[in-house]
C-alpha cells in the first residue's frame, strides 16, 4: 500500500503538533511550554495549507505566532517566572486530570470512529483564496465583522483599564 | 485523504488541551491549553470546509470565515486575559490559580 505525498507530508505535520502540544503541558519551564506552543501553531498553519486554506494560514502565523504568543512571551518574562517557583499539584489531583483528560479522548475516539465522512479529494480548490473568502466576507458577514471590530475596541479598552495601575 | 484522519488529530489536540487545564496550577498555562483546544477547533472546522468544498458547495468558505472570527475572539480574549492575570500578579505575587479562588481580597 503505497502512501500519497500528502498523506506523509500530514503524518509528520500530525506527530510534530502532537508532541509540542504535549510539551507545553509536561515542561516545567512556562518559556519551553510558549515555544512547544508555537511549533505547534506552526504545524497547523502548514495543516492549513494542506487543506487549501492560504489565508487562514497566513493570518494564523500572523495573528498567533506574530501577536498572542509575543504577549504570552513578554507576560512571562515580564512576571520573571521559572520552574522552581512554580507550584504543583497534589499528584492524586494530576492523575485525575490526566485519566479525565484521556477518558474524554477515548470517548470521543470511540464515538465519532465510525463516523461516516467522504474523503478529501487530493485536488485543490479555491476556496481558500483571500478573493473568495473577502467576498463571503463582506456580502454575507459585514454585521458580524463589524460587531467584531466592536468587540475589538471593547477588549483594548478593557486591556488598559485592568492593567493601568491604580494610584 | 479521509476526513477521519483530521477528526481524530483534532480530538487529540483537544483533549491535551484539557488535560493541561485539569494538570497545571500556571494561569499563563492554562490560558495557553485554552488557545490549543479553541486551534484544534478551527482545523477541524477547515477540514470540513474542504470536505463540503469537495462536494461542491460554493457556501464551504462559510467555514473559514467562521475560522477567522474564532482567531478574532480570540486575539481579544488573550488581551483581557493577560491583562488579568498580570493585575493578579501584581497583587499577589503570584500565578498559582489555587490563589484565584478566593476572589475577595
Amino acid at each position: 500500500m503505497g502512501m500519497s505525498l500528502q498523506q506523509i507530508i500530514f503524518g509528520v505535520l500530525s506527530v510534530i503538533s502532537l508532541v509540542s502540544a504535549l510539551g507545553v503541558v509536561l515542561s516545567k519551564n512556562p518559556v519551553t511550554s510558549v515555544l512547544c506552543l508555537i511549533v505547534t501553531f506552526f504545524t497547523i498553519a502548514g495543516h492549513y495549507i494542506m487543506l487549501n486554506a492560504q489565508f487562514l494560514a497566513v493570518v494564523h502565523i500572523i495573528v498567533y505566532a506574530g501577536a498572542i504568543m509575543v504577549l504570552f512571551l513578554f507576560v512571562i518574562m515580564l512576571m520573571n517566572l521559572n520552574a522552581e517557583i512554580e507550584p504543583q499539584k497534589r499528584s492524586w489531583l494530576k492523575y485525575a486530570g490526566a485519566i479525565s483528560g484521556g477518558a474524554l479522548l477515548v470517548v470521543l475516539l470511540a464515538a465519532l470512529r465510525e463516523a461516516s465522512v467522504p474523503s478529501l479529494k487530493p485536488e485543490s480548490t479555491d476556496i481558500g483564496l483571500i478573493a473568495n473568502l473577502g467576498k463571503t466576507l463582506f456580502s454575507q458577514y459585514v454585521v458580524p465583522f463589524e460587531v467584531s471590530s466592536i468587540l475589538f475596541l471593547s477588549a483594548m479598552v478593557g486591556a488598559v483599564v485592568i492593567g493601568k495601575k491604580e494610584d | 485523504m479521509p476526513v477521519q484522519y483530521y477528526i481524530f488529530l483534532s480530538i487529540a489536540l483537544f483533549c491535551i488541551g484539557v488535560m493541561g487545564v485539569l494538570m497545571r496550577r500556571n494561569a499563563i498555562i492554562i490560558f495557553m491549553c485554552v488557545e490549543l483546544m479553541l486551534n484544534a477547533v478551527n482545523l477541524l472546522m477547515v477540514a470540513f470546509s474542504k470536505m463540503w468544498a469537495d462536494a461542491g458547495r460554493v457556501d464551504a468558505g462559510s467555514a473559514q470565515i467562521f475560522v477567522f472570527f474564532i482567531m478574532v475572539v480570540a486575539a481579544a480574549e488573550v488581551a483581557v486575559g493577560l491583562a488579568i492575570i498580570v493585575m493578579v500578579y501584581r497583587n499577589s505575587h503570584s500565578v498559582d490559580i489555587n490563589i484565584m479562588n478566593r476572589l475577595k481580597n
